[in-house]
């Protein structure tokens, strides 16, 4: 399957162009930084905005239960009277944050076992290549479980969870680049010149994967929110009073019979919006940072 | 042929116990308390010392991994899956309950997503760049970053609260013995939950479709299809789909893991009574041989897609066959099989399962 279709790409880019694209179809690099900028600076935004106001989403006021949307209070209140406004924007700065956190703890097992694979000579690379494939023949929520339970729940094992399921895609791409690199004249150049394999991996393998490494970081974020999320929502996560996106939907639940659909709508919604925002941003900085057709 | 159907029979083999060694080793390491955990907070500080001790002798909480991981292999080779101490039956009683429920759902969720992500992604990259393209990738887009739990939330909200269509949950109405509870309201049950899995799985299949599309409407054959004066969708049914089709499918049964795990959250939703609903209630109360039962059953079926995808390829894929037709022709039938073994034979076919698995849960 891969050769005739290989074939078929190389032909189709021998062939001359005849009806060039439109200019909009091709993606400008100002367009691409001021996205990554605006949406960078929303996100970062919320984040703090939810920091803040995490103490004010506990604040219970039991005049002012199980109203609907309105003027005073946008997103409604839930049957304590607390504001969802306020909850969804801390529940989502606790997501996102706790996502993140995930995120650079995978990236980091990833690059660590990508450049074992590459660099330490066939037999680690066995072994890092069994770990894929056992942590790839389950399924990522049964991992999950296992992993979180293995941490005793809470705060640490949704991050010990993802870290330790949602690298193997970037530890792959790290693994690839690397092998590539090791084969470059320049690399080649250093190693007759006498440098040790640790001065060859952190001067010239490391910085070349970067870009990628960075791209494939920004990319996991959305998963590992996503999952954080699924976590909280089936109680591996954290404790109730901490209103995570997963916790504030998986306590809402209970209430939906009742039709109060602003306690499910408007923090799922604005979990997409985050989620879809981290994918965005990943996608625009692949096509700033990564030459070719990047993603 | 046959070794290769040997060779993953052994690796399944070695899959099983790999899998349910970690499982073991993961409950292990585990702080959480089963006795603590399962009868609370308020009851284990007024619980005599004898009843501690009991219950912790009944959750094997005292005993070493190796003496207990080496009684479940034991019990594995005899068909035994341990005891389930949840719902205090045998394991493999809890999952055969809901094994059937669970394939209903994921195998509707399987088939349709890969239709409707098929028959979509196709009609994107028919249009490359043109209106159905643009709308149809961006509700791609969309859905990935969907999760699969909220989606859930929202179809119930409006189906079965606002609407009344659905029922809101369970597998059979409230009240009905399992023994009389008919196709229809089985059916009945089952739709909104299938609905929501398969639309959060279509994202994937439908845009490695329209890739692959895409890929062919820019190669030679359809070229050459254009040449000689087929229309696009001429062209597309009788050069293209068989092309297409192969890699969707693969990608499809690539992606069974994705779509349980999907499963998982779709059934705690709407409390169907599923495999993904045991896995919650096991890992929240430390049900250990519950647990490594559902990994186990669970890897098989991810395993099971992979297989099934590498045995399609063969199958259908004639240039594949061809392949194989020359290589035993060269090898000189059965006699040159037996006298000279090139390693590549056994390797699976190339680029199945190759495929990247699918977007995320």
């Amino acid at each position: 399957m891969a050769a005739p279709l290989d074939v078929a790409r190389a032909n189709a880019a021998s062939i001359p162009v005849i009806a060039a694209p439109g200019a909009r179809a091709l993606p400008s690099r100002r367009g691409d930084l001021a996205r990554v900028i605006s949406i960078g600076a929303a996100l970062a935004l919320v984040l703090v905005a939810g920091a803040i106001l995490v103490p004010v989403a506990q604040e219970a006021d039991f005049m002012a239960k199980n109203l609907p949307p309105s003027i005073g209070h946008p997103f409604g209140t839930d049957w304590m009277g607390r504001d969802m406004l306020c909850r969804t924007i801390a529940g989502l700065s606790i997501s996102a944050s706790l996502g993140l956190g995930a995120a650079l703890a995978a990236a980091g097992v990833s690059l660590v076992l990508g450049c074992v694979a590459a660099l330490g000579g066939p037999k680690a690379d066995a072994m890092v290549s069994g770990a894929i494939d056992v942590v790839m023949g389950l399924p990522h929520i049964v991992l999950l479980i296992l992993v979180s339970f293995a941490f005793g729940k809470g705060f640490t094992g949704v991050v010990g969870a993802i870290a330790l399921t949602e690298w193997p895609r970037l530890a792959r791409v790290v693994r690839a680049e690397m092998l590539q690199c090791r084969e470059s004249d320049y690399v080649m150049a250093a190693r007759k010149l006498g440098q040790g394999p640790v001065k060859v991996a952190t001067h010239h393998l490391v910085p070349y994967v970067l870009p990628q490494f960075a791209v494939g970081l920004v990319l996991l974020f959305p998963h590992a929110i996503l999952h954080e999320a699924s976590l909280t929502f089936l109680g591996f996560g954290l404790p109730p009073e901490v209103p995570a996106i997963g916790s504030i939907l998986s306590e809402s639940m209970g209430y939906l019979v009742g039709g109060e659909w602003w306690l499910v709508l408007w923090p799922g919604l604005s979990l997409v919006l985050c989620v879809l925002g981290f994918d965005m941003l990943g996608r625009s900085l692949a096509r700033l940072l990564i030459r070719g057709d990047g993603l | 042929m046959v070794r290769f159907i040997l060779k993953n029979l052994l690796k399944a083999c070695l899959l099983v116990v790999v899998v349910s060694f970690v499982v073991f080793c993961l409950v292990d390491l585990s702080p959480v308390d089963p006795v603590q955990a399962n009868v609370g907070q308020a009851a284990y500080l007024t619980m005599s010392e004898a009843k501690r001790a009991q219950l912790e002798a009944y959750w094997g909480a005292g005993e070493p991994l190796p003496v207990r991981y080496g009684r479940w292999l034991a019990g594995l080779l005899q068909g035994d899956l341990g005891m389930s101490l949840r719902y205090n039956e045998p394991v493999t009683q809890v999952i055969a309950e809901r094994a059937a429920p669970s394939l209903a759902l994921l195998s509707i969720a399987w088939a349709g997503s890969g239709i409707l992500g098929f028959v979509l992604g196709v009609g994107a990259g028919m249009a490359e760049r043109r209106w159905p393209d643009r709308i149809i990738r961006g509700w791609c887009f969309v859905m990935t970053s969907i999760p699969s739990f909220w989606l859930a939330l929202i179809l119930l909200m409006v189906f079965a609260v606002a609407l009344g269509w659905f029922p809101i949950g369970f597998a059979a109405s409230i009240g009905v013995a399992s023994a009389d509870v008919t196709w229809a309201d089985a059916i009945h049950h089952l739709a909104l939950p299938a609905i929501c899995l398969t639309l959060a799985g279509v994202a994937p299949v439908c845009l490695h479709t329209r890739e692959k599309v895409v890929e062919f409407e820019a190669g030679d054959v359809a070229g050459f299809a254009k040449l000689r004066g087929e229309g696009p969708w001429q062209r597309f049914w009788r050069h293209g789909l068989r092309n297409v089709a192969l890699p969707a499918l693969t990608l499809q049964c690539a992606s069974i893991g994705e779509i349980f795990g999907g499963a998982v959250l779709v059934e705690e939703v709407f409390s169907y009574p599923g495999l993904g609903q045991a896995a919650v209630t096991a890992g929240l109360g430390s049900d250990v041989c519950l647990l490594a039962g559902i990994a186990v059953v669970t890897a098989l079926l991810v395993f099971g897609g992979n297989f099934a995808a590498d045995l399609l390829y063969g199958v259908i894929d004639p240039r594949m066959r061809e392949a194989r037709a020359a290589k035993r022709a060269a090898r000189g039938g059965v006699l040159g099989w037996l006298v000279n073994r090139p390693e590549d034979y056994d390797e699976p076919l190339p680029d199945a399962g190759e495929v990247e698995r699918g977007g995320s849960a």
